[in-house]
């Protein structure tokens, strides 16, 4: 990136820098030792088996978590207790993809966190291997074809698909092109009644101080085509309800975009006595989860009508909300529930005069801690607590419509603990599955190419004659 | 026909007074593989960004087969980006995963399956065509990612580092591919890479650019033997070329107590401004031994040898006025030494003084002032 680009981009995201990437790796200054780049270090990295293709890696130290399709041979790796995503690529494309993460993380987007870059690997008869980029695996997040894997609402895929034009529209806003939008490139929580998405593949992204037309059109114009082919391929394997149209879906990203991106940066234009709807524009920002740091006003030319444009900073108005009052770091529409449930608890305990600060205290101590104890040692890697609270909340509503009285909190935990939690489980042969699909698209596996020579390759040879 | 023309073209970031491609003026003919080439930073990428329509044109224009395309957006410009991480589709036949975007389109069924078997043929996937990538080797794989791109007959393919994320076998094998392939199909073709090597394997036309601006289009031959430029005769090659600044008395190249004889034509093009010296660059290629007493030929102190069985290189510093002359003249960029390819029969001893003769008819010959080509 060059200097010029770096002094006009968020300050931010310029300190992170910690790994310069080189166009042009000198073969001859590749190190042979190993060696780790990290943010951090975990010294338990250096035990693990670094001298083996990562397809070949020991079962005991991988984590059996579903994994995405990808170019490249990625797996969940345990590293003290932490599980870490590996991915096997080039060194060049893994320092570049460490440093990409590293400026959007120091951004606060929804993105992996990247761990190290780890290359000098050898094997013990020192044949070269690839080096090894390493991100945090994101902890309940799941890839999308774990969630068409299991019983699912039919609005799934409509779900997944804005939680993706959210995503999408918040890495434009700083200036990222992403070049290869899709579900696959992405990580999907639970967030509430909806999803959020994380982004995990930022091999072909580039961060701009701004965005061109071209660039979001191109992003959009692409994620539009991957996703209406990723539906089609969960169609062929008989995943995806007989009633979702495959267009239909993509389509909708590209509206939810374009809704999205418009709320977020037109130009309002107002009399100056309207000023009010200034507040209304605002208020839907937050509503759509979007922070405003401060509005650009200007008068126009005629000089009778404001104009204004909203300067947003960051999703998250809810999230941060709640952070503040609890400490509980949760999704947007997750925080809404949480703070909708802590207002009644406000109001069925009278006491409304009170900082919130102190009553929120309380609600954790009486209300939240207690329910989220009861979730069964087995789903504890399976769901967040705070998704945990918010599906009881809504159970415990449909109970109580059914019973036509109030339930009580803990009838309800044991009731949904009973009923709805065993939806979560992915079974062992749904996990394999994805699995397997997820290896089905790996080019470059060093164990299953690395004897490989065009030479006795007949339809190479043939092919390239 | 899909020639593709800029025109003029210049890119200014917002913010920056520099432009990062300055007035390129470049021409792609109809179904040529041109390949653009130059250090991190020169504006490569920005063209190739610049005829996807990723990035503004703020002034000059391009065509794609003769019409203007420099507002227009990227879905339409019927271009191709190839090898973008195309995911394959574990569900989907080879051919599925090869056609899926026309059926998005809405082509014709009988129109997909035609475009999607002609590409398997040039692939040579024809009888995996029902099958599903699991069964696929990765080489295979990877030839029905390429026939995504390639059934959608674009009228342009766009290339930006398709190999950076291979490792180096698979760079290799992919690269005489993606080669062979643009042959056959005859697409016009804008290939962006900092690879030389790539560069001059794969391109009908080299364009080499360096800080925005445009230094030399040509035949990889025509760059490799009548590099336009300084910039050019080091960045081509490899090794790289030999590139030292002498002063010129009487009309030859004076290298310590040696002269070397220098076209008169060249000699004459100096200028003031070039303070009596001139650029003498050589391929290692082209100098050997020479006796003792043979006129033409510099010293060289020889630093490091090495045996490659079919050929030696002998690595070493010119000799001026008896010291080592370390760095002062030398313009390469091969540890400051000057390289030359011998039989490995004929190396030297590391630490003997040897002499070295220049092809006189390879000698590429430099202003000091203006780095232009002078014979």
């Amino acid at each position: 990136m060059d200097d010029q680009k770096l002094s006009r981009m968020d300050p931010r995201a310029v300190k992170a820098t910690s790994v310069v990437s080189m166009d042009e790796p000198n073969e001859a200054h590749v190190a042979h030792a190993l060696r780790i780049t990290a943010a951090s270090s975990n010294p338990k990295m250096f035990t693990l088996p670094w001298e083996k293709p990562l397809s070949q890696w020991p079962k005991d130290c991988l984590a059996n978590l579903p994994r995405g399709i990808s170019r490249h041979v990625v797996r969940f790796v345990h590293v003290g207790d932490d599980v870490y995503a590996m991915k096997e690529i080039t060194r060049a494309v893994a320092e570049r993809e460490y440093e990409l993460l590293r400026r959007l993380q120091k951004l606060e987007l929804p993105t992996v966190t990247p761990i190290a870059v780890v290359t000098g690997r050898h094997t013990p008869e020192g044949q070269e291997l690839e080096a090894i980029l390493v991100t945090r695996h994101l902890k309940f997040s799941l890839p999308y074809r774990a969630l068409f894997a299991r019983n699912l609402r039919a609005d799934t895929a409509e779900r997944l698909i804005d939680a993706l034009a959210v995503l999408m529209v918040r890495l434009h806003l700083v200036g990222f092109y992403w070049g290869d939008v899709s579900l696959s490139n992405a990580l999907f929580l639970r967030d509430a009644d909806s999803f959020a998405a994380f982004l995990v593949d930022a091999e072909t992204g580039d961060l701009h101080p701004s965005l061109t037309d071209g660039q979001r059109e191109y992003d959009i114009d692409l994620a539009r085509t991957n996703i209406i082919g990723e539906l089609m391929d969960l169609n062929s394997g008989n995943l995806l309800p007989a009633d979702v149209d495959e267009v239909a879906v993509g389509d909708r990203l590209v509206e939810r975009y374009r809704s999205l991106w418009g709320a977020l940066t037109d130009v309002d234009s107002f009399n100056p006595n309207e000023m009010w709807k200034i507040e209304q524009r605002v208020n839907k920002l937050n509503d759509l989860g979007f922070d405003v740091d401060e509005l650009e006003m200007r008068t126009a030319t005629d000089g009778n009508r404001v104009l204004v444009r909203p300067r947003v900073v960051d999703a998250g108005y809810a999230s941060r909300k709640l952070l503040r009052l609890t400490g509980l770091d949760v999704q947007e529409n997750q925080a809404r529930r949480l703070l909708n449930d802590l207002d009644a608890y406000r109001a069925s305990t009278w006491r409304q005069g009170e900082d919130l600060e102190i009553v929120a205290t309380d609600w954790m101590r009486e209300v939240f801690e207690p329910t989220v104890r009861m979730i069964p040692a087995e789903y504890r890697s399976q769901i967040e607590p705070a998704q945990f609270f918010h599906e009881i909340l809504t159970d415990r509503w449909y109970l109580a419509e059914k019973a036509g009285h109030d339930i009580p909190m803990g009838d309800a935990v044991e009731s949904y603990i009973e009923h709805v939690l065993p939806k979560y489980k992915l079974d062992e042969a749904a996990m394999k599955d994805i699995n397997e699909e997820a290896e089905s698209g790996v080019i470059d596996d060093e164990a299953s190419y690395g004897d490989y020579n065009p030479e006795d390759d007949p339809d190479a040879a043939v092919w390239a004659s | 026909m899909a020639e593709v023309v800029f025109e003029h073209v210049t890119r200014i970031y917002p913010g920056n007074d520099k432009p990062s491609v300055d007035d390129l003026n470049l021409d792609i003919k109809d179904g040529e593989f041109l390949v653009l080439v130059g250090p991190s930073g020169c504006g490569k990428s920005t063209t190739l960004r610049m005829l996807a329509g990723l990035e503004e044109v703020n002034k000059g224009r391009i065509l794609i087969g003769g019409k203007d395309v420099t507002t227009m957006q990227p879905k339409d410009r019927d271009i191709a980006m190839v090898f973008q991480n195309y995911a394959l589709y574990p569900h989907m036949t080879v051919a599925d995963n090869m056609g899926f975007a026309l059926k998005i389109a809405g082509t014709p069924k009988n129109e997909i399956r035609q475009r999607v078997e002609k590409a398997a043929e040039i692939l040579d996937l024809t009888e995996y065509l029902d099958r599903k990538p699991k069964a696929l080797s990765g080489g295979q794989r990877q030839r029905v990612a390429m026939g995504r791109a390639i059934v959608r007959e674009p009228k342009v393919f766009l290339m930006d580092e398709p190999l950076s994320n291979l490792d180096a076998k698979l760079r290799v094998q992919t690269r005489t591919q993606i080669a062979a392939l643009q042959r056959q199909l005859g697409v016009t073709t804008l290939y962006v890479t900092h690879d030389q090597t790539e560069a001059l394997t794969m391109g009908d036309r080299i364009a080499v650019i360096k800080l925005g601006l445009l230094q030399q289009v040509g035949r990889p031959t025509e760059l490799y033997d009548r590099p336009a430029n300084v910039f050019v005769a080091g960045f081509i090659g490899s090794p790289s070329m030999n590139l030292n600044i002498h002063p010129v008395v009487n009309g030859q190249a004076k290298i310590g107590d040696d002269t070397i004889s220098l076209p008169k034509e060249a000699v004459d093009k100096l200028t003031p401004e070039d303070n009596s010296k001139i650029v003498l660059g050589f391929r290692p290629e082209d100098a050997s031994l020479a006796g003792p007493a043979e006129p033409d030929a510099f010293s060289l102190k020889v630093a490091n040898v090495e045996d490659l069985g079919s050929d030696g290189y002998i690595y070493g510093h010119i000799l001026t006025d008896d010291s080592a002359a370390e760095d002062a003249t030398m313009m390469s960029d091969q540890n400051n030494m000057t390289t030359v390819r011998v039989s490995p029969r004929e190396l030297p001893a590391v630490g003997a003084t040897v002499k070295i003769h220049i092809d006189p008819a390879k000698m590429h010959l430099f202003s000091t002032a203006t780095e232009l080509r002078l014979n």
